[in-house]
């Protein structure tokens, strides 16, 4: 069996609540020296806090730790998310004294660097994007879009044509309707071709006096290149609406294509995702928003701008949408995306989007047959195959991403886009070698093989890891949110 | 699962069962087999409008959330409690002891909404599509 896992590692571990004993302690304070005083605001409700040694503490988490699964285990194929490689030379410029030690409430005469730094990756991510104005201050994705649309708003309010919907096409992101509605607007569906891209005639017929922005994710979250780009624009600009690109799946994108260019009147980029700042678990996310010159008014404040030819920050923005985060965004991404494009240069930067799109063609022709292709437009960076070569057998698409667990990799995206029943969204990264990506092929035609053969070997997985298959109804149906301890 | 003669349905897969100036309103077997297991059910009081068409609830399983589109217009008189209580009587009884909520209906049933032949052929070609 060709397999990256034979058993997970396995270390049974008890809760730090579980280990204590009294008396026990991580550090040792000297004697208490003055009056001992009541905590204000202690809830005495809450006792039996753990009392448990460095080295207690310090194997606990190493132990949970080797549970894990990251992207510096293994391949990471969760499509539309960009799972790649986080470049060790971004921590070492972001833990660099002056910039580790840095704090949002330093005054502006003494973060002439940071300010630096922002500016520097403003106008790379604007030459990437082909943008004209951009503002770093989003902590992730879905924020950023909402920044975006709120400019929107912003914008159309101000040429007196305040309009009542957002298009959001079949296959986008949950977190597009959701940002729609939250800015106040009604979302209406716009129904995919049977290419998986956007309907022109549905469009034409849809794009009314009354639709503020589409909303467009380019690739789509089927990986396909909506190849009409520019009439899409064209459409919407003349309809007097402006066209959103929710820039997830940029990294299929850069160096190759920029959505300035192609129509795109206000976008949101992952710095998690396509610039390599760490995703998930990892660390905070930033959701930079670029819009182009109408819009720029209305940026969050502060804007960063320059003052005697160095970079500065204004909040005399009397027309902004406001503050949407604290302070100037997670700075610390800043610095790692920074850090990422300049080690990759224009050069690398090409070269790791022709990779990305390289390696989902590369999955996709070899799993091609085993499993279904329900689209068969040409992919960029991720493609979606369906289980509807496994059902008749009994195996969903939930049930192949467990079992590729016991393979020892991380599964892929189940069941998204909505649009294919059963999707199963693979999206390699640049980051994957050859030889790895045919470790990942191997055990998905071995599972594709396992599913005709012994299909409950497939339904019952996973199998090796310390924990097997979950309940994931009666987890929804009567959610246990708290540990309590035996009494 | 059979879908009952005297239920008219929608093209977003609720079913309305008209009874004098009453109706249930529901999620067919076909709706509830794409969405998979139920897990939570929210439906608004007693007393909300419903317009034919726009959504009153919504429906979560380990799957997805969705909205329920209402096949009439009219004023919502009973909500079914036991449904609320238990979401996994979707699974089991759709047509039945799953009805949602009971409306006062504003006028008729609307004479777009499919009957079950039509109804029956509508989730054929849906199934033929996949």
């Amino acid at each position: 069996m060709p397999t990256r896992a034979s058993r997970h590692i396995v270390q049974n571990e008890p809760l730090l609540f579980e280990v204590s004993a009294p008396g026990k302690q991580g550090c040792q304070l000297p004697p208490l020296d003055v009056p001992p005083v009541e905590l204000a605001g202690a809830r005495p409700e809450i006792t039996d806090f753990p009392e448990v040694s460095e080295l207690e503490v310090i194997r606990h988490f190493t132990r949970l730790s080797t549970w894990n699964y990251g992207v510096d285990t293994g391949i990471y194929p969760l499509g539309s998310c960009t799972m790649k490689y986080n470049p060790r030379i971004n921590e070492l410029v972001t833990r660099l004294d002056g910039l580790g030690d840095g704090h949002p409430l330093q005054p502006e005469a003494l973060s002439r660097g940071a300010l630096r730094i922002m500016d520097l990756l403003s106008r790379y991510l604007l030459e990437i994007t082909g943008m004209d104005a951009i503002t770093l201050q989003p902590a992730a994705g879905a924020q950023g879009e909402l920044t975006g649309i709120l400019l929107v708003r912003a914008a159309l309010a101000a040429r007196g044509d305040a309009r009542r919907k957002v298009l959001i096409p079949d296959s986008a992101h949950g977190t597009n309707p959701a940002t729609a509605a939250i800015a106040g607007y009604q979302v209406e569906n716009l129904k995919s071709n049977p290419a998986g891209t956007v309907d022109m005639a549905s469009l034409e017929r849809q794009m009314t006096a009354d639709v503020a922005a589409l909303m467009l994710t380019n690739p789509n979250t089927l990986g396909i290149f909506e190849a009409d780009i520019h009439r899409i624009a064209d459409l919407v600009h003349e309809r007097g609406g402006m066209l959103y690109m929710d820039g997830a799946n940029m990294n299929a994108l850069v160096g190759r294509s920029r959505p300035g260019d192609f129509g795109v009147d206000v976008m949101h980029l992952n710095l998690h995702k396509t610039f390599s700042t760490p995703h998930g678990g990892g660390g905070p996310g930033a959701g930079p928003v670029a819009v182009k010159r109408e819009l720029e008014p209305f940026l969050p404040i502060p804007v960063l701008t320059r003052r005697n030819g160095e970079p500065a920050l204004d909040y005399d923005r009397p027309r902004s949408i406001g503050r949407v985060r604290a302070f100037y965004g997670n700075f610390g991404m800043f610095t790692r995306a920074l850090a990422y494009i300049m080690a990759n240069g224009c050069d690398g930067l090409k070269q790791t989007t022709e990779d990305a799109v390289l390696n989902a063609n590369y999955v996709r022709k070899k799993l091609e047959g085993a499993y279904a292709l329900p689209y068969a437009t040409p992919s960029m960076h991720e493609v979606v195959f369906s289980d509807a070569n496994q059902t008749a057998q009994g195996v969903r698409t939930g049930d192949v991403a467990k079992r590729l667990i016991d393979y020892g990799f991380h599964p892929y995206t189940v069941s998204f886009p909505l649009v294919v029943r059963g999707a199963m969204m693979i999206e390699p990264t640049e980051s994957a070698s050859q030889a790895e990506l045919d470790e990942f092929v191997a055990a998905m035609l071995a599972i594709a093989e396992e599913a005709k053969t012994q299909p409950e070997l497939v339904t019952g997985a996973p199998h090796t890891t310390k924990i097997g298959r979950l309940d994931e109804v009666a987890a929804a149906r009567q959610p246990h949110l708290r540990w309590q301890p035996k009494r | 699962m059979p879908y009952p003669s005297n239920y008219r349905y929608t093209t977003e897969h609720e079913w309305v069962a008209p009874q004098g100036k009453t109706a249930r309103i529901g999620i067919t077997d076909f709706a509830q087999h794409q969405l998979g297991d139920i897990v939570f059910v929210e439906l608004p009081p007693v007393g909300t409008p419903l317009v034919a068409g726009q959504a009153f609830g919504t429906v979560e399983s380990v799957k997805a959330v969705s909205e329920v589109f209402s096949p009439v217009s009219g004023k919502i008189v009973k909500i079914n409690d036991a449904l609320v209580k238990s979401p996994e009587l979707i699974n089991q009884d759709p047509h039945g002891a799953a009805w949602m909520v009971e409306a006062e209906l504003d006028g008729e049933v609307p004479a777009k909404l499919m009957d079950t032949k039509a109804y029956e052929q509508f989730v054929a070609e849906a199934e033929a599509a996949h």
